[in-house]
């Protein structure tokens, strides 16, 4: 099989995993769902800057939950299994491929409810749903190759955030600043440079991840 | 002598600029005044923390190409000195930021981008500390140490000059170049440039030279 057949096997396999028990997301989307509400009953009314970084801690924290699992949802030897048949580099790009849609589902979902639930006037919705969109690629791109190397380092949560925190925030500057300019209703060409900055950064984290991957797959 | 050499000529070019920028002429200038001195201080440490946290990925891609312990090593000894220069550069930076703008800690995308980058390499030492075997250790922390390296870059030299900051050369404050950065500031503020990475080199592989010792005298008891 060639890479690209393996990268889509795999995502099927972890389409179906998924929807058998349907575990994760369901637990993350009732994280979500609680969190939302436990925030509205907190604050009942903010302003728009709050609402944005309320938002944005929300998806952060449900993100890095979805996407601890990962690597650890499969026993060793089932991965040693995957390990002899298909190329590592499939395995990190179906990961992360899996993981983007995971998070494109979750973030959605989650946009809708906390804008229902929170009514906040919007400048330009569709700008903010691009930066949504956007943010779960990026969380999806970085925490997956992070939660790859916690899992090989004992895969505890703690570690898990203090390796994934520094890395995030970065892309987490640029997403604020992104959504704040869609909340203001600012012309789209002034958050063009965001955007491109958003899409090289993740860019170049997939390309490290797959060259790095091999490397930490091997035992 | 030959080896020698270059260690000498750091000293030399350290006590130079210690001197010169302590004693030398500074123009006088609006809010600097005499503070601009910190220009010979302040702005080499950055030089010399991202100048060993290259070595430090340069080692880690070393390693994870030929598994040598002894890259390993290097990769972590340039990490430590670089997280020392990178304290430097804070308190250094915090002192003039007091003077010239007020506070010690204002809210400046480029503090923000190395208090983070420092949480990064923090990072990459608990993780050091969090594996047991050796090997595994220093694979993992290899592959952390060469995958946080774009952000950091992205995070010091990227993001800052996209948002309005206090620092020259972001949001549309002029470069050093732009600023007529006088000529009598120049030679100096360019050898403290080029000293500093130096001794942190030097300091670097004394450390390393250390272990190596370490090393090789747990294999002789055990």
């Amino acid at each position: 099989m060639t890479l690209l057949q393996q990268v889509k096997t795999l995502i099927l396999k972890d389409i179906i995993l998924e929807w058998r028990s349907k575990y994760a997301i369901n637990g993350i989307l009732l994280y979500v769902v609680s969190t939302v509400f436990v925030c509205y009953q907190a604050f009942k009314s903010v302003d728009t800057t709050v609402w944005n970084a309320l938002f944005w801690i929300i998806m952060l924290f449900a993100s890095i939950n979805a996407i601890n699992k990962s690597f650890v949802q499969e026993n060793p030897n089932r991965q040693l299994y995957y390990y002899s048949v298909v190329d590592p580099r499939a395995i990190i790009l179906a990961k992360v491929i899996y993981n983007m849609l995971l998070m494109t589902i979750l973030a959605t979902i989650a946009y809708f409810v906390y804008s229902i639930i929170f009514q906040n006037p919007l400048g330009d919705p569709t700008l903010y749903f691009i930066s949504v969109i956007l943010g779960s690629i990026s969380f999806a791109s970085v925490f997956t190759m992070i939660s790859g190397i916690s899992s090989k380092a004992g895969n505890n949560s703690t570690l898990m955030a203090i390796l994934s925190f520094p890395a995030i925030i970065p892309l987490l500057i640029v997403l604020i600043k992104l959504s704040r300019n869609a909340i203001e209703g600012l012309e789209r060409a002034a958050s063009m440079r965001e955007i491109i900055v958003l899409l090289a950064i993740n860019v170049i984290t997939i390309t490290i991840s797959l060259l790095l991957f091999p490397y930490l797959w091997r035992d | 002598m030959r080896k020698k050499w270059w260690k000498i000529l750091a000293v030399l070019i350290i006590c130079a600029v210690i001197i010169n920028g302590l004693l030398g002429p500074v123009p006088r200038l609006f809010i600097l005044h005499e503070s601009i001195r910190n220009v010979y201080f302040h702005v080499p440490m950055w030089s010399a923390m991202i100048v060993m946290y290259l070595i430090s990925v340069i080692y880690s891609v070393k390693y994870l190409n030929t598994g040598k312990q002894e890259y390993d090593l290097m990769a972590i000894e340039a990490v430590n000195t670089g997280i020392t220069f990178c304290f430097f550069g804070l308190a250094t930076g915090m002192l003039w930021a007091n003077i010239t703008w007020g506070e010690p800690w204002p809210n400046d995308p480029k503090l923000n981008g190395s208090a983070i980058a420092t949480l990064m390499y923090l990072a990459y030492l608990v993780l050091r500390n969090a594996l047991e075997e050796e090997q595994k250790r220093a694979k993992i922390s290899a592959v952390y140490n060469i995958f946080a390296f774009p952000i950091i870059i992205v995070l010091l030299y990227i993001l800052p000059k996209m948002t309005d900051s206090l620092h020259p050369g972001s949001g549309g404050n002029a470069t050093f170049g732009q600023l007529q950065m006088s000529n009598e500031l120049r030679p100096t503020f360019y050898a403290a440039m080029i000293g500093w990475p130096i001794i942190a080199f030097w300091i670097c592989s004394m450390r390393y030279r250390v272990r190596l010792l370490e090393r090789k005298e747990q294999e002789i008891d055990s």
